[in-house]
């Protein structure tokens, strides 16, 4: 067991340095570097030399690359070019927002996907399964820019529910935001809980036709002891490791979303930062992404480390 | 005096879908306390019918008739919820995959706790105790540390203990146990068994038994029933029906036992049983029946008794049986060595970041010497290192010490290399059969392209002669022509693996390796394929090493047997010798673990 632990986070550790590393000398490659993009085409020979020197950027990328992996390390993200103040300033306060949004989807979106999905896996091929399944698989193949777009004409201008697009700024309270995040979240909780309840249907369905099933029915267990004690444990187990993969998308779908409402989080800032040019804070968001990704998936190993004893325990 | 009311009652019970039948008009009763044995063979419909027994329909199946009385309570056309106080109370099932029929995510004893939860009043800490006696009562060393693991934490002996003592917990009248020793070690099954018979006479519980093996029956059972194709062909006392078998089906299969006290190849029941989409129309049987008539074809087979409490399903019942005696082993060593094995070693060191226990050798200082013509049996429990010896000789272990040398015609040659690194000449010399036909026949290819790579590969055979080669190759294993272009898929499993025997006798070997490849078969295809084995290594002189966990079928084909434990040959001796007058201990115990039936 503690191998196991060891060897999850040791490999989850390796992905960080390859993503730092990645992200980093990706940015490298691309032609111009945060001088030659802030001072313009204009900018004289001398401009440019003094520019570097300024940042460093005249010394070898090796040497850039292990400041900038240091200072990440000691929370300092440099400094954005055309915002002129300190990234971790900017993405602190936007990174809690996204995480806000992300925390409320998944509160709504993960016991709603489960519970979804046992109840369809169930009665497979009932009218409830056929229904659910039905709405699941629209869900998964609307894009969220529709989705949330038709969202906004829904309940904000037909019915007048919530306001369609965010005007609170980004370092509102906490609270605020949570109220803020109901329709942006909503739609994110579409295509996530979509995916995490086909999944989690399947998964009944199997276990359902398992030996141990049978073998409760022949014990004279009733159907709900057969459903709470013998199909939903082991039904969910896989469903974690879908739940941790599900998170990552939802970091792509949390760009997306956050453009169509105007919600102040870290996705939006990303987008900003490209039509910005922003080199230095597209790559702290970059790893920023990278990094939560590869933390939610060891969580997710974690969680099913913890809670499958097949995985758990060994063969005395 | 009246007979006591039965505990079971089965009537012109039928189970299976639309047209076809998997349980075809079968009735019995049983006595309170009385044990049933059901023997059949793969798809006989054994299995369905006991489920059925609890009023539960396999997958896809429906109750299309008859019916089953427990106590006089019907238990067909019930729902779940109805049957649920017999379930588990008054009938219980021992499963025969205790493996997966438990919960992988809950602990023994929180699964035998809920057989009480369900059925008794008692309390947490009474229920407990129970669960703790129990365990005991399947001798299961320290129960409390049993009760608190995982099904995979255990062996498959203890995980079968396991589920007898789940099925146990309800103190039930009726024990229906499926295949209760299959896929266990020979002394293991001989230890359950002992408990079984332990616990019928304390527990004085009925017993349904479904068993291939005629040898489990015998031990468990008073009165056995014959299934075949779905349809019960014999029932009586077991001693009568062994003795005196009256339908030619069991006839057929008692003589296709392997019998340690005797040796000598057991006798094959030509063909293969009846596909359910395709019965014959009249007795299902009439197809591979030696004393067929006419009459066998069209009509169906009626019950006539035999003697008293002994009756048979077939239309000419008086036909004298034939005899049983089973054909002498011929083969006999011809002189010149083929291989020889010196100290060899094997262990499978785990490679790479996190190994760092030393291993433990699978393979210790193992030699022997095989030589041409011969059969050497390799005999042993899981674990013994049986498997590991063949997959060092055939290249695809490594040893880490001794010596393998093949002695070919003009040559000796060392066998230390890889099997990706040996001589196509060595590599031709020295063939593998698998002991599942269906992992290790391509199931893409037709029987065709898999006997024409090797003819191909080591007989430079022109493409123009692979059709009549491979048509010679089938002929030998008693296969048609026809079979060339057929799918793997498409044949039976008797039939797969004899196209796997041919395949290793395309490449013309001077060895061949034959690993457990009876096991998945039924007792009366495997007959044929040890017959088979016996008469080609005759005819080609090839020498053969047959790895089996089965005593008596290494008995029936080997001239000479190793016994195997713990990755050391413990004796080797001449089979007749080894079987008569063992010297070491763990072989005397193998001989007494065989479950030899009684004549």
């Amino acid at each position: 067991m503690a191998a196991v632990l060891l060897q999850r986070i040791g490999l989850a550790l390796v992905t960080m340095v390859i993503i730092a590393v990645v992200v980093f000398f990706a940015l490298e490659l691309m032609p111009g570097d945060a001088c030659s993009v802030n001072l313009g085409r204009g900018a004289s020979d001398s401009m440019l030399a003094a520019c570097h020197a300024r940042l460093g950027l005249d010394r070898p990328p090796i040497w850039r690359f292990v400041t900038w992996a240091g200072d990440f390390l000691r929370g300092d993200l440099g400094i954005s070019m055309q915002r002129e103040r300190p990234i971790t300033e900017i993405v602190g306060w936007r990174l809690r927002n996204t995480l806000i949004l992300a925390g409320v989807t998944s509160v709504i979106g993960i016991p709603l996907a489960l519970g979804l999905g046992v109840l369809a896996g169930l009665n497979p091929d009932g009218p409830l399964d056929m229904a659910i399944s039905g709405v699941a698989i629209f869900a998964m193949t609307v894009p969220e820019f529709i989705s949330g777009t038709l969202m906004i004409l829904v309940f904000s201008v037909i019915l007048g529910w919530a306001a369609g697009v965010v005007t609170i700024g980004y370092k509102a309270p906490a609270f605020e935001l949570v109220k803020a995040s109901i329709l942006p979240a909503a739609t994110l909780v579409f295509i996530l809980a979509a995916h995490i309840l086909r999944m989690v249907r399947a998964s009944v369905i199997e276990v359902m036709q398992s030996d141990f099933v049978q073998m409760a029915r022949l014990k004279g267990a009733s159907r709900r002891r057969i459903i709470w004690h013998h199909v939903v444990p082991n039904a969910l187990l896989p469903a974690i490791s879908i739940i941790g993969l599900t998170m990552a998308w939802l970091l792509g779908g949390v760009v997306i979303v956050e453009s169509v409402f105007n919600f102040p989080g870290l996705g939006r800032l990303a987008v900003d930062a490209v039509a910005d040019q922003d080199l230095p804070l597209v790559q702290a968001i970059a790893l920023l992404f990278g990094l939560i990704y590869v933390l939610t998936n060891l969580g997710a190993d974690l969680v099913a480390l913890i809670l499958n004893p097949r995985l758990r325990t060994r063969r005395q | 005096m009246t007979a006591p009311a039965p505990k079971l009652e089965v009537e012109d019970l039928l189970v299976g879908w639309a047209e076809f039948l998997v349980v075809d008009k079968v009735s019995f009763t049983l006595a309170p306390g009385e044990s049933f044995g059901i023997a059949g063979e793969s798809g006989s419909g054994k299995s369905t019918l006991l489920l059925s027994l609890m009023g539960m329909m396999r997958q896809g199946l429906q109750h299309m008739g008859g019916s089953v009385r427990l106590n006089g309570l019907p238990m067909m056309g019930q729902t779940d919820a109805a049957l649920a106080f017999v379930r588990g109370s008054k009938i219980a099932l021992i499963p025969q995959n205790p493996a997966t029929a438990l919960n992988p995510s809950r602990r023994i004893g929180a699964q035998i706790d809920e057989v009480l939860l369900v059925h008794s009043a008692l309390n947490q800490r009474a229920r407990a105790e129970r669960v703790l006696d129990l365990l005991g009562r399947v001798r299961l060393a320290e129960p409390a540390v049993t009760a608190h693991r995982f099904a995979h934490e255990l062996s498959g002996g203890q995980v079968q203990r396991a589920a007898i003592a789940m099925a146990l917990a309800g103190e039930p009248e009726v024990l229906l146990l499926d295949e209760p020793t299959t896929g266990l070690d020979v002394t293991t099954q001989s230890a359950l068994l002992d408990l079984l018979v332990d616990l019928r006479l304390k527990a004085k519980v009925g017993m349904v038994c479904v068993s291939h093996d005629l040898g489990v029956l015998a031990r468990l059972c008073d009165r056995i029933g014959v299934m075949y194709a779905g349809a019960m062909v014999e029932e009586g006392p077991l001693a009568l029906v062994l003795a005196r078998p009256g339908h030619p089906y069991t006839q057929a299969l008692v003589a296709s036992i392997p019998r340690l006290s005797t040796g000598g190849l057991p006798s094959p029941i030509e063909g293969s049983p009846p596909s359910l989409f395709h019965l014959p129309p009249g007795c299902r049987f009439a197809p591979r029946c030696a004393l067929v008539q006419d009459a066998c074809h069209s009509q169906r087979p009626v019950v006539s008794w035999v003697e008293e409490g002994h009756k048979i399903a077939c239309l000419s019942p008086n036909v004298a049986p034939k005899s049983v005696a089973h054909r002498p082993n011929t083969a006999c060593a011809k002189g010149a060595p083929l291989l020889a094995v010196q100290g060899l070693s094997v262990d499978y060191a785990k490679q790479g970041l996190f190994a760092h226990k030393a291993p433990k050798p699978v393979v210790e200082d193992v030699s022997f010497t095989v030589v041409r013509g011969e059969v050497l049996g390799l005999v042993g429990e899981s674990g013994s290192g049986k498997s590991t010896i063949l997959a060092a000789i055939a290249g695809l272990a490594a040893p880490t010490a001794g010596q393998i040398t093949l002695m070919s015609k003009d040559r000796t040659a060392d066998l230390a290399a890889r099997a990706t690194d040996r001589p196509l000449s060595q590599l031709r010399s020295i063939q593998l059969i698998f002991q599942n036909p269906d992992a290790s026949l391509n199931p893409r290819h037709r029987v065709l392209d898999l006997l024409a790579q090797p003819l191909m590969l080591y007989g430079h055979v022109p493409s123009s002669d692979l059709r009549g080669k491979a048509a010679d190759l089938l002929s030998e294993v008693r296969l048609g022509a026809a079979t060339l272009d057929r799918m793997p898929s498409q044949l039976s499993g008797g039939e797969r693996q004899r196209v796997a025997i041919a395949r290793a006798f395309a490449a013309n070997p001077d060895l061949l390796l034959c690993d457990e490849i009876t096991t998945a078969l039924d007792v009366s295809v495997q007959a044929a394929v040890l017959e088979l084995i016996h008469d080609l290594a005759q005819k080609h002189d090839v020498a053969a090493i047959f790895v089996s966990h089965d005593l008596a079928v290494v008995r029936a084909i080997a001239d000479r047997i190793a016994v195997l434990r713990s990755g050391r040959i413990v004796e080797i001796n001449t089979a007749q010798e080894l079987c008569a007058r063992p010297v070491d201990p763990y072989t005397k115990s193998l001989l007494r673990s065989v479950l030899e039936i009684p004549t």
